[in-house]
């Protein structure tokens, strides 16, 4: 599969295992160290973590080694079983999410025929996850964030699927890949130097799509369920030490994941305009692409979070009404609207 | 020929169907409700990994996204508002419970029936020529012939959502 190395079954799976984990565990830890650790530094006029390694480069090891030694603490009146799964079900939700992403020709985990669609279902099952970590907790706050964590999500799911459609109309597949090449091979007008990357003409699902990533994530200032000035932290209140960490990892992977599967649907993902090289399928894309592939997704993606990132650290937390009206009543709405003139347009041009 | 390419599928679906017969008793033995729910969790998913089996790509994530992600949720988002004690309850089964065995018994006498009856001798084809069914496919074998009924059930689901508001308002 990969550089045109024939492999046989074993090792092909060994090498997507391993891959998936560089795919989720490498963005989320420079998620976490260029923005969460320095950006916001900046932001607030100060430095961040200076100590470890060069500008505080190994903080992220000295952090994950302090979290992996504490005790491991569970209320005595909490639902063990149940405690200890939910961690698990929203890192392993982040693991299959990543799963679908394709990085280059050849460089994909699997292909999907229904690519966008699996991605959408897989993403929702993360919300079982947070809600029986609320409930599992005995723990009156920790309910209050597991089912305002439930609320948020399933009003968000909505016109994060919706803002999907208009992609998948424009590009007449539901298939990753499919819709990777058809906005690289893809013409404005005739004139095919940039391609055409769906944010041109899908800009509004665009910011449908990425207002409701930032709510799916529950990053300010669609943070309500671990509110911390009400809530204490929510539903990870009574998470300590390494189940803390998983928490954490799948937060900011999943916001890695989530940039790369927006900037597969409305920037072009691994491609570039096919007509600079000549290409005009996927059969005909150089073999380079799948080393250049991964890089280019990576600086897309780390474009895009560091747009969900700036988004968080200005704006103040939404009221819970203000929250669920905007979903309801502006994002769907929109997100319908658009849904019709892509619809439209797709049989007009 | 049959046994060669299907063996991987056929483990793996004794493994999953085992995996939902224990978790689908334990939806109706389990004593606390939050408990039931993910066994339902367990046993629903287990149905989305047997479409997979049979090349249902399309279906199966549609039960993943239905049941385990909207459905599932929305259940447990139930309990926990209203009622979800930790530990176990006692006065959660019904005192006619024994009367749901004779009916699950004829429900799994009159699908094993239709099944076996309805495809005698077909068997699906090994992973050599595995069947694709693409997504358009599915839309064409649905909107065409069944575009009216689709609608008149969209109709009876509007209807229901406009009765649950008329219900909830007190004003």
């Amino acid at each position: 599969m990969l550089l045109a190395l024939d492999l046989p079954y074993w090792a092909q799976s060994l090498l997507r295992v391993l891959g998936g984990l560089v795919a989720v565990l490498l963005p989320a830890g420079t998620i976490v160290y260029v923005f969460l650790f320095k950006m916001m530094s900046f932001m607030q006029s100060r430095l961040g973590p200076m100590e470890a390694g060069p500008y505080g480069s190994m903080q992220l090891f000295a952090e994950v080694g302090k979290w992996l030694q504490k005790e491991d603490i569970m209320p005595e009146k909490a639902d063990h079983s149940i405690f200890r799964i939910a961690p698990l079900i929203v890192l392993a939700s982040t693991f299959l999410l990543v799963v679908v992403v394709p990085f280059g020709p050849d460089a994909w985990f699997t292909n999907f025929e229904t690519g966008v669609f699996y991605a959408l279902a897989v993403s929702s099952v993360s919300v079982l996850g947070i809600l029986i970590a609320g409930w599992s907790s005995a723990n009156k706050y920790s309910l209050l964030g597991g089912l305002r964590a439930a609320g948020q999500l399933i009003a968000y799911e909505l016109p994060m699927v919706l803002a999907v459609v208009g992609v998948v109309i424009q590009a007449g597949t539901m298939n990753m890949q499919q819709i990777v090449v058809a906005q690289n091979a893809g013409e404005i007008f005739g004139w095919n130097g940039l391609g055409n990357p769906y944010i041109l003409t899908q800009f509004i699902g665009f910011g449908v799509f990425m207002i409701a990533v930032q709510a799916e994530l529950t990053q300010a200032p669609f943070d309500m369920p671990i509110a911390e000035s009400e809530l204490v932290s929510g539903y990870m209140t009574e998470y300590s030490g390494f189940r803390f960490l998983i928490f954490f990892i799948a937060e900011f992977a999943t916001a890695g994941v989530f940039a790369l599967i927006a900037s597969v649907l409305f920037l072009g993902g691994w491609g570039v305009p096919f007509s600079w090289f000549g290409w005009h399928s996927i059969g005909e894309v150089s073999n380079w692409m799948n080393v250049v592939g991964p890089l280019i997704m990576f600086s897309k993606m780390m474009g895009l979070v560091f747009l969900i990132m700036w988004i968080r650290f200005s704006y103040p937390r939404f009221r819970e009404d203000q929250l669920q009206r905007f979903a309801w009543k502006v994002l769907i709405p929109v997100s319908l609207v658009n849904i019709m003139l892509t619809a439209v347009l797709k049989v007009v041009f | 020929m049959l046994a060669e390419a299907l063996v991987a599928q056929n483990i793996a679906f004794g493994i999953i169907a085992a995996v939902m017969i224990v978790g689908a008793f334990r939806v109706v033995t389990s004593d606390n409700v939050v408990h039931a729910a993910l066994w339902l969790v367990c046993v629903l998913a287990g149905a989305a990994a047997q479409y997979l089996l049979v090349y249902a790509e399309f279906v199966a994530i549609t039960q993943i996204l239905v049941y385990v992600g909207a459905v599932m949720v929305l259940f447990l988002f139930g309990v926990m508002l209203t009622r979800a004690r930790i530990g176990s309850e006692s006065n959660l089964n019904n005192k006619n419970w024994a009367l749901g065995i004779p009916v699950a018994l004829a429900l799994f006498a009159a699908m094993a029936i239709a099944l076996v009856g309805g495809f005698k001798d077909e068997y699906l084809p090994g992973p050599s020529k595995a069947i694709r069914i693409d997504t358009q496919s599915i839309s064409d074998a649905i909107f065409k012939p069944y575009l009216l009924p689709f609608w008149a059930l969209s109709f009876v689901l509007l209807v229901a959502v406009i009765g649950a508001i008329v219900l909830a308002r007190k004003d």
